[in-house]
């Protein structure tokens, strides 16, 4: 276990080593120049309209909420399953009134129009 | 040398042997993507360097090494230099639990081919696959450009909506399986009918669809969809530090296809490979070959599609995800659930 969690951790460092090579490399041999336009922001040949720092849809926050709540579900799923043919049909109706919870909470959200994107 | 050193040592070469054949797998990986691509096409591809085109991730490698490093002035420097890495370095930590083969038996030496089994396997895999969204959001956020930050957020949001489903669909594996032990799992695939395809249908489908969410593959390459966002998460990137990112995505494809091929496709085991049980070290090699065509096999499947399905719109894939996909997955649970029991 503790063995599994060292070597883990070794694969972690050869993968940052790695990672960190790989980068240094075009440090030493890339190219240098000093062109114009190479630091402006990509825009297709046109001058830049509307900034960068533009107003983002509110989808993508309430997507971000719902993904927290049904993942937190699963990672109570998780052990139940590990553990299930231990359980039997107690672990299985116990279950069964957590995902109806669940279910109840994503048929709101669908109602309620959360996961429309028209 | 006592046991213990020797087997860090041996640990260590397994962690560089197996990082090296990865990076090796994603080099060729592009350069079959681009010959098939060609090929279903009716076009030639690269066929320039080297025999057949055979040396084209290298010369693509080399021309990545020559190109200018810098930073948009624009950008927030901290974040555009740490994205790449945070893309770069999950997708190789994936293989750390994947089983590649039997038990290797040199002497009285036992080398799992494997760089390591802990007891948590498959939620490592799952844990450290989710990573991926920070790179891209980060790359999104520290890039400074309108693009990349609809890129980043599209990438994020969908990432997150299919990792849901990826969850569920895993926990009908573990309530046949009762264990989130990689090599159990795969020890338990014994025969062509004890592959857990057959025992889980659903759970496959809605694993592979997510997978090809999860590593932007098409149809769900919306975080890089060119006509609309340029490059995506990562237009304004250039040099080693877009190769990253490339390199990355492949690398968690590649890594992706192996744990599909290990969850539901019975990993190294073949039907008759256990005759070879007598010769270990005929045995292990034999397994490797098996696990690596496999996984070809998959990556081939990924390509294909590539080149057969157009790209969804955003709100169908918002709608798959949510609407169709999650609502299998639980029905998915539900089933399996009833079929154990009865």
């Amino acid at each position: 276990m503790s063995h599994d969690l060292i070597v883990l951790g070794l694969l972690v460092l050869f993968s940052l080593a790695l990672g960190a090579l790989l980068l240094a490399i075009p440090r030493l041999l890339g190219a240098r120049s000093s062109q114009k336009g190479l630091l402006d922001i990509f825009e297709c040949g046109v001058p830049l309209r509307d900034g960068t720092q533009r107003r983002m849809q509110v989808r993508f926050y309430l997507i971000a909420i719902i993904f927290i709540v049904f993942d937190v579900e699963a990672v109570f799923l998780f052990p139940w399953a590990v553990l299930f043919r231990r359980l039997g049909m107690f672990g299985f109706i116990e279950m069964l009134f957590f995902i109806a919870v669940l279910a109840l909470g994503l048929v709101y959200v669908w109602r309620k129009g959360g996961l429309e994107w028209d | 040398m006592n046991q213990t050193t020797l087997t860090l040592l041996i640990d260590a070469g397994k962690i560089a042997v197996i990082l090296g054949c990865t990076m090796g797998a994603v080099a060729y990986t592009t350069f079959a993507e681009r010959r098939f691509a060609a090929f279903m096409q009716n076009r030639i591809g690269p066929n320039r360097a080297g025999p057949w085109g055979l040396l084209q991730p290298l010369a693509d490698g080399f021309k990545f090494m020559f190109k200018e490093d810098f930073v948009p002035e624009f950008a927030d420097r901290f974040l555009y230099r740490l994205a790449p890495i945070v893309a770069f370095v999950p997708a190789l930590l994936l293989v750390g639990v994947l089983p590649f083969g039997p038990d290797l038996v040199i002497g009285s030496q036992v080398i799992p081919l494997q760089i390591a089994d802990p007891n948590f396997g498959v939620l490592y895999f799952l844990a450290i696959a989710s990573f991926g969204v920070y790179g891209v959001i980060m790359a999104g956020w520290g890039s400074n450009n309108k693009y990349s930050i609809a890129g980043g957020l599209r990438a994020s949001a969908m990432m997150i909506s299919y990792e849901v489903s990826m969850g569920l669909a895993v926990v009908g594996l573990i309530m046949m399986a009762g264990t989130v032990h990689m090599s159990t799992i795969v020890g338990q695939q014994d025969g062509f009918f004890g592959w857990f395809i057959w025992k889980q249908p659903l759970g496959f489908l809605i694993f592979v669809v997510t997978t090809f969410a999860e590593t932007h593959r098409v149809p769900f390459d919306l975080p890089e969809a060119e006509q609309e966002l340029v490059g995506g998460y990562n237009t304004e990137y250039g040099s080693m530090q877009l190769g990253l990112f490339q390199m990355g995505e492949y690398a968690h494809l590649i890594t992706a296809s192996a744990l599909m091929v290990a969850l539901y496709l019975g990993g190294w085991q073949f039907p008759g490979l256990n005759l070879l049980e007598n010769s270990p070290i005929l045995y292990a090699l034999a397994g490797l070959t098996v696990m690596a065509v496999k996984v070809f096999f998959i990556i081939f499947v990924f390509i294909w599609v590539r080149w057969t399905i157009p790209r969804f719109r955003y709100d169908q894939l918002m709608r798959l995800g949510w609407k169709v996909l999650l609502p299998l997955a639980l029905l998915n649970i539900l089933v399996t659930a009833l079929v154990i029991l009865i």
